[in-house]
């Protein structure tokens, strides 16, 4: 057996991929953050306080995983859903009956809440620990976008089932926009964005109406939301949380007393 | 298969004959969550527990709290009206949602407490003690990362497996649910449009929420308190941010998700939704109070002149107040944070602050507007 594992680590095809030896030695943990893309997202030495539970949570880090087991469900849904009217309910609904141990749909969906609550969570956490003060102030607001952003997956995605909730819930979200100030057809100061006698802003043409591509939620809205939640967004927050990583190591690694 | 869960749960399930404890108790809590004790009541809990902090952050009153709460809910799981809410499939997220922050506040509380007194005897804080000390990333942090990942997805696909997602019929926009709710993580907004208008409640508020967090790493200028816990160092700051987060949000959430029912009329945690239930609307803007109330006459017909005493009001919370409070109370706040970032602050603030007042005078005198001109959709 150790011949054998012998065998394996010190074949071309091992060597090619990993180029260093086991991680036993100060050297070769070294060498195992440093020469991995995704570890080197890591420090190669970290504060003991900052790795405690109880001093993170673990909240960022969980966000940041829910966020890979979130875009792994979501991707498998995407082979059995169609982003239309007459198909969208028709294929939630049948993945409950068609496809074997499915719980994909389930992990998609609790994850999702999941995720909202362990952004926040980590939020509070960054600021009960001061966090943010300098020199952080700027990864703070990375993580803002980043928050307005997991609300806006997770608002997108509401729609998509088709079903009573999530077409209702939408509508109650998107009537706010109807009332945004100067840009929405019922918001204060709509009635000034005239020129030479032309009113500009209708049902038909403001925030709401861009938002939805109609004056409902239909199936103008589905296909919005559906692009900017399969892509638009996670494009976007994974680029940003590329960002987060990178800045919580430039700043000095995770925070503690200096 | 959650419907097999709710009803071991409730063991059996269907109307409850209650003793005369559970019905006082039931009554009881009915009467607390009405919105305006739950509000007032979750206001005084915080002071309380910052005041009180050391006795809070006992591991024997988060342990007694917890205990207490499950009993709660076992208990509450009996009654048909309750179990038929909180067993939602989609209202277990906000149950941990629930459990998770009131645990990790006390944590927090715990650790700056404990901060607190060892700062003040001169010893280094928890985190200080480690600080020194690094460790290698693989395997100290590698692993823990692991197990954080494996014990979690296990939980995820248990919990994906016992409970269904559930999917309601299908869309038809001709058929208005009722209640109809925005998503949960909305619903503290939702609540907002019980005051506010929604250009208000939801588009100037939430874009103040953002830009707010955003400056606050630029408000915050006390170097204190970076990288640990504490309380007494930063007391405003934290104060602040649990009545943002834990009641203007948290809470609200809580309570938007359980005690709205249909028309978004309050419902006790005991109550049975009643698609009928009325709550009568008898709220009167200023200017009636002013014009009809105060010099008893008629409202004015010109809209400018009819609201008059709400713009001069608010124009005067906005634009005199800041400067005001600058040149006396907070005066020290003005040379400490120079006038451009006292400013921002104060703007901020003052928006944050009008959510209260106008809840508070809501209850009090059924104040609906402060400026009321629904000719231009410009209400306050
Ligand atoms: C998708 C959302 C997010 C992900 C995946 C994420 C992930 C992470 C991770 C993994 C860390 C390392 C430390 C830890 O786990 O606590 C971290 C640190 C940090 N995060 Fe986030 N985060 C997100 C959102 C946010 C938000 C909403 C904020 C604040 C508004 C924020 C502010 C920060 C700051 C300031 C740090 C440095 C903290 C320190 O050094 O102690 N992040 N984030």
């Amino acid at each position: 057996m150790t011949k054998l594992f012998k065998y394996v680590r010190e074949s071309q095809i091992w060597k090619s991929v990993f180029r260093h030896g086991y991680p036993d030695t100060p050297r070769n943990r070294t060498l195992a953050v440093l020469s991995n893309v995704f570890l080197h997202l890591h420090p190669v030495k970290v504060r003991r306080s900052g790795i405690r539970l109880s001093y993170t949570w673990c909240m960022g880090g969980l966000t940041f995983f829910l966020f890979l087991i979130l875009t792994l469900t979501g991707l498998l849904l995407m082979f059995y859903y169609r982003p239309t009217a007459d198909k969208a309910y028709e294929d939630i609904f049948a993945l409950r009956e068609h496809v074997p141990i499915g719980v994909m749909r389930e992990m998609h969906r609790w994850g999702a809440h999941l995720m909202v609550i362990s952004v926040w969570l980590h939020m509070y956490r960054v600021f009960l620990t001061g966090s943010y003060k300098p020199p952080r102030e700027f990864n703070w607001n990375v993580g803002v976008i980043l928050l307005v952003l997991t609300l806006l997956l997770s608002f997108t995605g509401y729609l998509l089932p088709w079903d009573q909730l999530a077409v209702w819930a939408i509508t109650v979200g998107t009537n706010m926009a109807r009332a945004t100030p100067f840009l929405g057809h019922e918001g204060p100061g709509a009635a000034l964005v005239s020129f030479g006698g032309i009113d500009f802003i209708h049902a038909g043409d403001d925030v709401r109406f861009g938002l939805l591509a109609g004056r409902f939620v239909g199936e103008g809205a589905l296909l919005r939301f559906y692009v900017l939640h399969c892509v638009g967004f996670p494009l976007i927050a994974a680029t940003l949380m590329a960002v987060h990583f990178w800045r919580v190591r430039k700043d000095g690694g995770i925070s503690g007393p200096l | 298969m959650h419907f097999a869960l709710a009803t071991l749960m409730s063991g059996g399930g269907g109307a409850v004959n209650d003793g005369p404890i559970a019905a006082a108790l039931k009554n009881f809590s009915n009467w607390l969550t009405e919105p305006t004790r739950y509000s007032v009541a979750s206001i005084l809990a915080v002071a309380g527990i910052l005041y009180f902090r050391k006795f809070f952050s006992k591991i024997s009153v988060i342990t007694i709290f917890f205990v207490l709460s499950t009993a709660f809910f076992v208990f509450a799981f009996q009654d048909p009206n309750f179990n038929a809410i909180i067993t939602k499939p989609d209202n277990v997220p906000i149950v941990i949602l629930f459990a998770t922050v009131i645990f990790f506040t006390w944590l927090a509380l715990r650790r700056a407490v404990i901060n607190d007194e060892r700062t003040k005897r001169g010893e280094p804080t928890l985190e200080g003690e480690l600080s020194k000390q690094k460790v290698f990333t693989w395997p100290d942090l590698v692993y823990s990362e692991l197990i954080c990942l494996v014990l979690f997805t296990a939980a995820m696909l248990v919990w994906s497996i016992l409970i269904t997602a559930p999917i309601e019929e299908p869309a038809a926009t001709a058929r208005t649910p009722n209640p109809s709710k925005a998503p949960w993580y909305f619903l503290g907004l939702q609540e907002l449009l019980v005051y506010f208008d929604p250009w208000l409640a939801g588009v100037v508020l939430p874009s103040f929420i953002v830009v707010g967090l955003c400056a606050i790493p630029y408000l915050d200028t006390n170097p204190k308190g970076n990288g640990y816990y504490t309380f007494e160092e930063r007391p405003f700051a934290i104060s602040f941010f649990w009545v943002g987060f834990l009641l203007f949000w948290v809470s609200f959430v809580i309570l938007g998700t359980f005690l709205r029912g249909p028309n978004w009329s309050f419902f006790g945690p005991f109550e049975y939704w009643d698609l009928h239930k009325l709550e009568p609307m008898v709220n009167v803007d200023l200017s009636t109070y002013f014009w009809v109330g105060l010099l008893d006459k008629p409202r004015p017909d010109n809209a400018l002149l009819r609201e008059a005493p709400g713009i001069v009001l608010l124009v005067g919370y906005f634009l005199v107040l800041p400067p005001l409070l600058g040149k006396t109370v907070m005066k020290k706040m003005v040379t400490d944070l120079g006038m451009i970032r006292f400013n921002v602050f104060m703007h901020l603030f003052l928006w944050f602050a009008l959510i209260p007042v106008k809840m508070g005078l809501r209850w009090t005198v059924n104040l609906k507007y402060f400026i009321g001109m629904p000719e231009y959709f410009f209400n306050v």
